[in-house]
């Protein structure tokens, strides 16, 4: 070890050049393909910047106008229509995929064709979302299958009109998103469980617990920071919700604007090419993003970190009894 | 255990197989496309005739295949057209390439947009020479230099225009230049099925159906003895819609404001009522409905169409069979034949194509001919007429098949272009704006709500406000009715 030092002294060839070298067409892509987007989406969203038929308007400074003019609008009411479907999809998808990742790992169930179940419920997320809205739009239009299915076994005597009405196009959303990602949770989720040293389980087994006991006391304290991974990912995939809600409602948001997602109306302002408009919602809703996931992990991660504190100082107090 | 987890490698390599599949056939448009290129240089090498001066490529854009197949059964030069019809190939050799993009949208004009705005920079052979532009944003377009004068860039005579419906050259002139031209006249009328007249009013003859129709307060008591048979008058929402919209006193926007005419209030007010009473099947333009209800098992009186939407969608439509299953276009299949025409209360047109020189074109003689061919020739105008029953814009030669024993199987017997002859002198496009497809467009779709019950009229106002600021952010403001 000692006399390598000198060595590298000696030869004065500096082979940190070959890191950066290496790593630069990094951040030549990222600088061209997402930093300088980024900081002209930031900078044109203080401008009146849009065509008018074919003529440009603008580039005129405005200054905090597209702003004003974006929270006096309806951005609040869009904000709430996104987190709101992306709840209600999220709140069935973590329950499922808990039940099935504890079920699937269970030592005492040892269910069989696991990797047949495995890969079922990973396929809807295959398919691409918008072929699925479109598939969801054609099962549940007014004159499709599930309507006729429903009418002919007598279920209702008209054909319910489900995206004629807020909470059937909120639901097929939520469904839609549900069916797309609880495979992929439960996966990530048992994952999280396998990683469990065993030992944990058959010492509470001993100790007589019951495994309802020893899924909320070990599992679930176990698995908490992929836990906080899974509600990131889902928050911020929610709150970039548009494939799904545009395509099933044929970008209309309908109706009365309540599945209208932060990204639709986005969506809405390139009808004319406003940069100006667009650019400020992308804005507000990359520092919501921000602001939302350094809430999660605060919270979810202080709770964690609280405990520990708390016992490494019960454990510090009964070592100094 | 083993035999699961080979199941599960079959299953995944099963499925990785598809995509990959999938990615395959969804790669092929773009060398297909780019084929195009080649097939032309070798057409320049081979034949270097005189003509040099013009591009051997000749770039069509669109939203359909409605252009794409008159030009291809109608326009003489045509050579042969290649097997997925991207591309059609010129006697000169010329190759024509054909760009298609939906409407839904703004998708086509978005594009469109976006190729005109670079077409000073890119290579001759790419550059748009030729591109179509419908009734509701014409004017965006035409008013625009974007476009070249008919007559004095591409040197259409004024002979040659002479027997095109006077509003078909009125709506796409700008300061007394011509800046496109149509094979077109879309005067519309309403088609009703005959076996649902004849139950209604006992008579399924046209001039007897008209009578019952002539006004709305007639219409409308025809659709509540209609809804007491167990028939709807009208499919959805949006079916009379172009009837109210057509006859409005004013265009939409003034300066910065919009105007939304007293008329509009009339329909809003007309379907409301219907949808309230049963007298529509609540379906929406274009959709799966309202499709159905055009065909063999719809029970919905009749449909406003105009000129092109009898031959190119109400026929399709009313098949059991579709031609695509091997069914053939004759009385027997589905409801072929049970349908008429009559004038309807309004007068209205709807929808119509124009064809546009694009300016920076390299292919100028070559699209003066596809004009004249496709736009002024009588003997084709009256070639598609006869075997598309598509009404054309050419006064002598519709008054010909007018006057003549011409007769549609598809509506029974009836010459249906005696009545769009006279239907076709009374449209009058004086009111359209470039505004119209998003206003039209918005005017619909938030109404909707309004009829379904899910909002009150003065939210779906609101909401109207909303939606078409931001699609148009120069309009400041909304003026209703009284």
């Amino acid at each position: 070890m000692s006399n390598k030092r000198p060595n590298r002294k000696k030869g004065s060839v500096s082979y940190a050049k070959w890191g950066y070298i290496f790593i630069a067409p990094f951040f030549a892509a990222f600088a061209i393909f997402q930093l300088i987007p980024l900081a002209s989406t930031f900078f044109y969203s203080f401008f009146e910047f849009y065509r008018s038929g074919l003529k440009q308007i603008g580039p005129n400074f405005v200054g905090l106008q597209n702003y004003i003019q974006l929270f006096s609008a309806d951005l609040p009411k869009y904000l709430g229509n996104t987190l709101l479907l992306w709840i209600v999809g999220f709140i069935p998808q973590i329950v499922i995929s808990m039940i099935l990742a504890a079920l699937f790992t269970s030592l005492s169930l040892r269910l069989r064709v696991q990797g047949f179940f495995k890969t079922v419920i990973y396929m809807p997320n295959l398919i691409m979302a918008s072929a699925f809205a479109m598939l969801f739009f054609a099962l549940f239009s007014d004159s499709g299958p599930i309507n006729s299915a429903l009418v002919s076994l007598h279920i209702t005597a008209e054909p319910i009109r489900f995206l004629a009405n807020v909470w059937g196009t909120r639901s097929l959303v939520a469904l839609m998103n549900f069916l797309m990602w609880f495979g992929n949770t439960t996966i990530l989720l048992m994952a999280a469980i396998m990683g469990i040293d065993t030992g944990l389980y058959e010492a509470a087994e001993i100790d007589g617990c019951s495994s309802w006991q020893m899924f909320w006391k070990i599992t679930l304290p176990l698995i908490n920071p992929i836990l906080v991974y899974v509600l990131i990912t889902s928050m911020i995939g929610g709150l970039q919700m548009f494939d799904v809600p545009q395509i099933l409602t044929n970008g209309q948001g309908s109706p009365n604007r309540t599945s209208t997602t932060i990204i639709m109306y986005l969506n809405n302002h390139l009808f004319s090419k406003n940069y100006g408009m667009a650019g400020a919602v992308s804005t507000v809703l990359f520092l919501l993003c921000a602001v939302l996931c350094l809430l999660v992990f605060k919270v979810l991660t202080q709770d964690e970190s609280g405990q520990k504190k708390r016992k490494s100082h019960k454990a510090a107090k009964g070592a100094v009894k | 255990m083993k035999n699961a987890k080979r199941f599960v490698s079959l299953a995944l390599a099963l499925v990785m197989g598809t995509s990959v599949l999938t990615a395959a056939t969804g790669c092929q448009s773009g060398p297909e496309n780019a084929s195009a290129a080649p097939v032309s240089s070798k057409a320049d090498s081979s034949s270097g005739t005189p003509a040099a001066a013009e591009g051997k490529v000749l770039n069509i854009w669109c939203w359909n295949d409605e252009f794409q197949s008159r030009f291809n059964s109608y326009y003489p030069e045509v050579k042969t057209v290649a097997d997925d019809k991207s591309t059609t190939t010129l006697n000169d050799g010329t190759v024509v390439k054909w760009t298609i993009n939906p409407n839904d949208n703004n998708n086509y004009q978005n594009k469109l947009d976006e190729a005109l705005l670079k077409q000073n920079t890119t290579a001759d052979d790419d550059k748009i020479d030729i591109f179509l532009i419908e009734a509701d944003y014409a004017t965006k377009y035409t008013d625009s230099d974007y476009t070249l004068d008919v007559k004095a860039d591409l040197g259409l005579s004024d002979q040659d225009l002479a027997q095109q419906y006077q509003y078909t050259k009125d709506i796409v002139t700008v300061d007394g230049k011509l800046k496109a031209t149509s094979w077109q006249a879309t005067p519309g009328l309403f088609v009703y099925r005959r076996s649902i007249a004849k139950d209604v009013l006992g008579s399924d003859d046209p001039t007897t159906v008209q009578k019952c129709l002539s006004d709305w307060d007639k219409f409308n008591a025809i659709a509540q003895k209609a809804n007491k048979k167990g028939y709807q008058m009208l499919s959805g929402f949006d079916d009379s819609y172009r009837t109210f919209s057509n006859n409005v006193s004013a265009p939409w926007v003034d300066g910065t404001t919009v105007k939304v005419d007293p008329n509009i209030m009339e329909w809003v007010d007309q379907t409301k009522e219907y949808t309230e009473k049963g007298y529509n099947n609540k379906s929406t333009l274009w959709s799966d409905t309202w499709a159905a209800d055009q065909g063999p098992k719809g029970k919905v009186f009749g449909f406003f169409y105009s000129t092109w939407g009898i031959n190119f969608t109400l026929l399709g439509n009313s098949l059991a069979t579709p031609v695509a299953e091997g069914g053939k276009e004759e009385a027997g299949n589905g409801i072929y034949g049970d349908w008429a025409v009559c004038e309807g209360s309004q007068p209205y047109y709807w929808g119509g194509t124009w064809i546009c020189g694009a300016a920076g074109t390299d292919n100028k003689a070559l699209v003066k001919d596809v004009m004249v061919k496709l736009t002024c020739d009588a003997n084709i105008m009256k070639s598609i007429t006869s075997d598309t029953q598509d009404y054309t814009n050419n006064q002598k030669a519709m008054e010909e098949i007018a006057g003549s024993d011409y007769q549609s199987a598809f509506l029974g017997g009836q010459n249906h272009i005696k009545l769009f002859a006279t239907a076709a002198k009374k449209i009058d496009m004086s009111n359209a704006s470039p505004y119209d497809q998003g206003l039209n467009e918005s005017m619909q779709k938030v109404f909707h709500d309004y009829f379904n019950g899910t909002v009150d009229l003065e939210t779906a106002k609101t909401n109207f406000e909303k939606d078409i600021k931001e699609k148009y952010p120069d309009l400041t403001e909304v003026k209703w009715p009284e």
